[in-house]
């Protein structure tokens, strides 16, 4: 059952107040445009063991993402394409509000908006990921674990999803004798498109796109928007118990592709992909 | 267990190139989780493991407060890509089991009664496991419970000892514990000179028993000296106080 409730972090009515007054002068507690994105950094292949990996920063937010692959069958109604599995997990390391435990509603909604945005793109070319059409096929996880907790986990985990799979090496495996052998080779992952997800939340009457801890605590509303390499929308998302009008989601729609190239543009340039 | 391959060459190295009483090369990072009060990355060999404290602090549900002193809480789990092949995320009863041996191992060295009625929350995270992440998951601990400031009687510094073909070795590799003959991992309180983990899988005699006991409490000692040199580098910059004294 899914229940209304209170916000966690708490922010004093005089800071609510001051980040009002700052914001209607263009400019943010922590000195940023309200268009503007934190640095990120990206250090790839941090886990020896997965496929690929990513430990990305975004701001004060940091995420570990790791690709494992394995092979299974495929999905029902999907016989002949690879199955993706995407989860999300914030570890209670992440911050002093995180419970042990299974995954609350906002975690798991966390990681269906990650799987979505790369699912829906089609960055991974899924119908090369067949070994045995309709009885075996590639198994991808990728899995992300939030470690540190500041604002903004859509955008994050999903630079490291994409990270992790836009660098990794997937394990070549071949039919043999009606058994699935590992060759011990190694093959760039079918890239079509690199997603970018941007998420801007409102406070009062402005838009402000990568909202950390404090900024989410006073948000009304929240639209995370993926976009392709083309610049088309391929997901959405929009959470919390305000709203928006219709030009205020045109105008989001807009800052999605905008920023959405810039930071594509910064995710090609670290990953090195083309 | 099965020994399907000599492990230890002729000249003494063992399967990752160390030799019998050589620790992994081991690095502490303090104060990496910049949410938590107190928090360690180590690198121990190839295992990567974050631990993080938070506390002491209110306990919730309040009922399992304890009147005279803190409650603390443990939970070590693995990533899902921190093995070969990929891990279930939900805790398994190995999870829970040395959950519970790691918090044994770490509350006789916290002054508990310091901070009744509150909480002191212990999360180990093993991004990378290579063997021995419960040793490395202690020491990572036992660093970021110095760094949240809680007070303790002294450090807990882990490390496992074992046989391989036969040979009494030090800081067990995974390859070693999946084939070798024995696994004892052991923490230890260095200042107090006491053992507060013991475990072990595997056979060995009265003699082989001592031996291995010694040389795991001096792969501890070895760790201590990581342990605080990685503190000293965090609150005083840098190894000069290691090395003036």
């Amino acid at each position: 059952m899914s229940m209304s409730k209170k916000s966690t972090v708490i922010v004093e009515n005089l800071r609510k107040k001051q980040m009002r007054e700052s914001i209607s002068a263009g400019k943010r507690l922590d000195e940023r445009g309200l268009d503007e994105i934190r640095p990120i950094e990206i250090e790839l292949d941090v886990i020896k063991k997965a496929s690929g990996s990513a430990w990305v920063k975004l701001g004060n937010t940091e995420v570990v993402a790791g690709v494992k692959v394995e092979t299974g069958e495929p999905f029902e109604g999907l016989e002949n394409s690879g199955a993706l599995i995407i989860t999300a997990e914030v570890l209670p390391i992440a911050s002093p509000h995180v419970e042990p435990g299974p995954p609350d509603e906002e975690t798991i909604e966390l990681a269906r908006v990650v799987d979505r945005g790369v699912r829906e793109s089609e960055m991974l070319e899924l119908s090369k990921l067949v070994l045995v059409p309709g009885k075996i096929v590639y198994t991808i996880f990728v899995d992300c674990s939030i470690i540190n907790v500041d604002g903004n986990l859509f955008d994050a985990a999903s630079y490291a999803v994409i990270s992790a799979l836009a660098s990794c090496k997937l394990p070549v495996f071949e039919i043999k004798d009606d058994k699935v052998v590992e060759t011990g080779r190694t093959q760039e992952p079918p890239i079509t498109t690199i997603p970018v997800s941007i998420t801007t939340v409102k406070i009062g009457d402005y838009l402000l796109s990568d909202p950390n801890t404090e900024e989410e605590a006073c948000m009304d509303a929240r639209l995370t928007i993926t976009t392709n390499s083309k610049g088309s929308i391929v997901a959405m998302q929009k959470g919390l118990k305000g709203n928006f009008s219709v030009d205020e989601v045109k105008s989001i729609a807009d800052i999605a592709r905008i920023k959405g190239e810039e930071i594509r543009g910064k995710l090609k340039g670290l990953i090195n992909v083309g | 267990m099965v020994q399907s391959r000599s492990l230890i060459d002729e000249s003494g190295k063992r399967s990752d190139g160390r030799i019998i009483d050589e620790l992994r090369e081991v690095k502490i990072n303090v104060g990496i989780i910049k949410n938590a009060d107190g928090s360690a990355l180590i690198e121990f060999g190839k295992n990567k493991i974050i631990a993080a404290v938070y506390g002491p602090r209110e306990v919730h549900p309040k009922h399992m407060a304890l009147s005279d002193r803190c409650v603390v809480r443990c939970r070590y789990h693995m990533s899902p890509f921190s093995t070969d092949t990929r891990k279930s995320p939900a805790p398994s009863r190995r999870e829970t089991e040395i959950s519970k041996v790691i918090r044994e191992a770490l509350e006789p060295a916290l002054i508990l009664e310091d901070y009744p009625r509150a909480a002191i929350d212990i999360f180990i995270e093993v991004l990378q496991a290579d063997g021995g992440s419960r040793c490395a998951g202690i020491s990572a601990a036992s660093v970021a419970l110095a760094d949240a400031g809680i007070n303790m009687r002294d450090m807990v510094s882990a490390c496992a000892a074992g046989k391989v073909d036969d040979k009494i070795v030090i800081d067990i590799n995974d390859t070693e514990d999946k084939e070798g003959g024995a696994d004892m991992p052991v923490a230890y309180m260095p200042n107090l000179k006491k053992i507060t983990l013991l475990q072990l899988d595997g056979e060995l005699n009265p003699n082989e028993f001592n031996t291995c006991l010694d040389e795991a409490i001096r792969g501890c000692l070895k760790v201590y000296e990581i342990q605080r040199s990685s503190l000293i580098e965090k609150y005083f910059g840098n190894e000069k106080g290691l090395k003036e004294e």
